[in-house]
């Protein structure tokens, strides 16, 4: 038997990338499609029980959006909101991951044993528990704090300020763990020639491992971008649907309340398709940064 | 040993440990508060003075719980629902990245950036468009409409992640075993297969999270038969905004908590090693 040539393969590659690319077009593609389709009709409750004829309005959605203050103010405060929990997501992990180098095992297993907890705890629940940590009546926080029955999410910003804590719990972890196992595959001989060349601690951090851990640290900053943008159960569950006059949505639960609360369908849709580019703008501005620097994919 | 580590000085690895230590407390606070209040007597639990234990623990709060309708088979369900998505993404995913990592071919790169970018699609956003599939599918209300899209939504993770396990198998070892005559099927799965199980496993955390959490996709498409719901719309039962059932949501946010935990026991070396090697490549 020859032994097959490997570079080309023939139609082996596309036989072995059949299944996930007909579940990725069935599922993920067309719905894509039907999605930026839908956001160009007038599409409520009475076409979906076909009651009324569906009406195309090429860019009316889309109009009638950029036109409300309200879709303004949901984007702006996405945007804050997803920077702020990226922010504060990664210097929590990159700052527990180096704290974790610098101790003995038994505290180390501790904060990592903690850390999967934290990272196990599906987002319903984590948003119900740290609600109750936080609750007016019932919670320890405001006991210590001393603040009696002063409610969290009441205020817009304090509201904002509690999930973006249950986001930084449920989501550090991940960013600890992939950074830790960042720094320990750095070799030790590099820190070690480092060392005896006399490189102080910091000049160690800024010019062997910081670069070293560029690609790691890229990967994670990339996943916590699209993550965090994308929150959905925590502000559904945490602010009940978007807090107190929608003073809390974020545009994926703006999307979700338009079409399914409201069944204002493609107007919900027309709201997908925005949050969907943003996101795709995003990713691809990284994807061009990594590129230039010369990482390959 | 690492340099870095032993220029430490000792009065501050012992002020790191302490650091290391109290946010692990903190971390873990959480948790630990669930599972007390779970256990607390109702009277502990909504009173205003909470304390960090409690000296008569009661199980009346599970008994409510699984006293609820049918608690047990939703927790059946979410576990059917996750475990096909586990399983089936792991071999769509294990052969995609074969595909993409040991074979150059046309169009790679673009696949790659393909896959990237399809990480950023917001699921709930397509929950419009998926919700009029299912239906004219006749899929709505069928543990069907859960495991689907599920599949398709952890599948570009995978295959990114499992690309680094992939190539880390060394391609000496694929020459080799072409030379004593095995066919690339034989390859495929009873040599490569159990080299990167590892990190299938390491994988497979990410996408039977995202399908046991799943609330979104249960509340859109599950919408009259609720003997096909999932755990999560079984926990906000309790949790009425106005005047919540405290008790009952430590309880049954603790029953759902603790299979991810023991998923994650059992594969943490995997996972740390496999977040690793995923990045490392």
């Amino acid at each position: 038997m020859t032994v097959p040539s490997r570079p080309g393969g023939g139609s082996a590659p596309w036989l072995y990338l059949a299944p996930a690319l007909v579940v990725l077009g069935a599922l993920l593609a067309y719905p894509i499609y039907q999605l930026g389709l839908i956001s160009l009709f007038r599409y409520t409750q009475a076409q979906v029980s076909g009651g009324e004829p569906t009406v195309f309005l090429g860019f009316g959605n889309y109009a009638e959006l950029f036109g409300d203050g309200q879709f303004w103010q949901v984007l702006l405060a996405t945007v804050f909101f997803a920077a702020a929990c990226v922010v504060s997501t990664l210097a929590v992990g990159c700052a527990l991951a180096v704290l974790l180098t610098r101790v003995r095992a038994l505290p180390r297993l501790a904060l990592m044993l903690a850390a999967l907890g934290a990272w196990a705890t599906p987002a319903v629940t984590g948003s119900t528990v740290w609600l109750f940590l936080f609750d007016p009546d019932f919670g320890p926080v405001n006991r210590v704090l001393g603040i009696g029955d002063h409610s969290w999410t009441y205020g817009r910003g304090s509201a904002f300020l509690l999930v973006l804590l249950e986001v930084v719990w449920c989501s550090f972890p991940f960013v600890m763990v992939t950074v830790y196992a960042g720094i320990r595959a750095v070799p030790a001989e590099v820190l070690e020639a480092a060392a005896l060349d006399g490189a102080s601690q910091w000049r160690i951090w800024r010019s062997v491992l910081a670069p070293m851990l560029r690609p790691v640290l890229t990967v994670v900053t990339i996943q916590s971008v699209i993550w965090d943008f994308k929150v959905f159960t925590q502000i559904y569950v945490m602010t009940n649907g978007g807090g107190i006059a929608g003073q809390n949505l974020v545009l994926n639960v703006y999307a979700y309340q338009q079409a399914f609360a409201s069944s204002e369908y493609g107007l919900g849709s027309a709201i997908g398709v925005v949050t969907l580019l943003i996101l795709l703008a995003v990713t691809l501005g990284y994807l061009r940064l990594l590129r230039r620097q010369g990482e390959d994919l | 040993m690492n340099p870095v580590r032993r220029r430490v000085r000792r009065p501050w690895r012992l002020a790191a440990e302490a650091s290391a230590l109290l946010t692990a407390l903190v971390v873990a606070f959480p948790l630990y508060w669930m599972v007390l209040g779970a256990f607390k007597p109702a009277g502990e639990i909504e009173s205003a003075e909470p304390r960090p234990w409690t000296a008569s623990p009661s199980l009346d709060s599970f008994r409510r719980v699984f006293g609820q309708q049918e608690f047990g088979r939703y927790f059946v369900n979410s576990l059917v629902v996750a475990c096909s998505v586990v399983v089936v993404s792991a071999l769509i995913a294990f052969l995609a990245a074969t595909a993409v990592t040991r074979f150059r071919f046309r169009f790679r790169t673009t696949l790659l950036i393909m896959f990237l970018v399809a990480q950023t699609v917001p699921v709930e956003a397509l929950t419009i468009p998926l919700f009029f599939l299912m239906r004219d599918f006749g899929q709505l209300n069928t543990l069907g409409s859960l495991i689907l899209p599920h599949i398709a939504f952890s599948l570009p993770f995978a295959i990114w992640m499992l690309r680094g396990f992939v190539k880390a198998v060394p391609e000496t070892l694929e020459e080799a075993a072409y030379i004593d005559g095995a066919s690339r099927a034989r390859f495929l799965w009873q040599i490569l297969f159990p080299l990167v199980l590892p990190g299938l496993v390491a994988t497979s955390v990410f996408s039977f999270i995202s399908a046991w959490n799943d609330f979104l996709f249960a509340k859109s498409f599950i919408i009259s038969d609720m003997s096909r719901s999932t755990l999560p719309m079984a926990l906000l039962v309790f949790f009425k905004p106005d005047e919540p059932d405290w008790g009952g949501v430590m309880a049954a946010s603790t029953v759902m908590t603790i299979p991810v935990l023991v998923f994650f026991v059992l594969v943490q070396r995997r996972l740390v090693s496999g977040l690793g090697g995923a990045v490392k490549d």
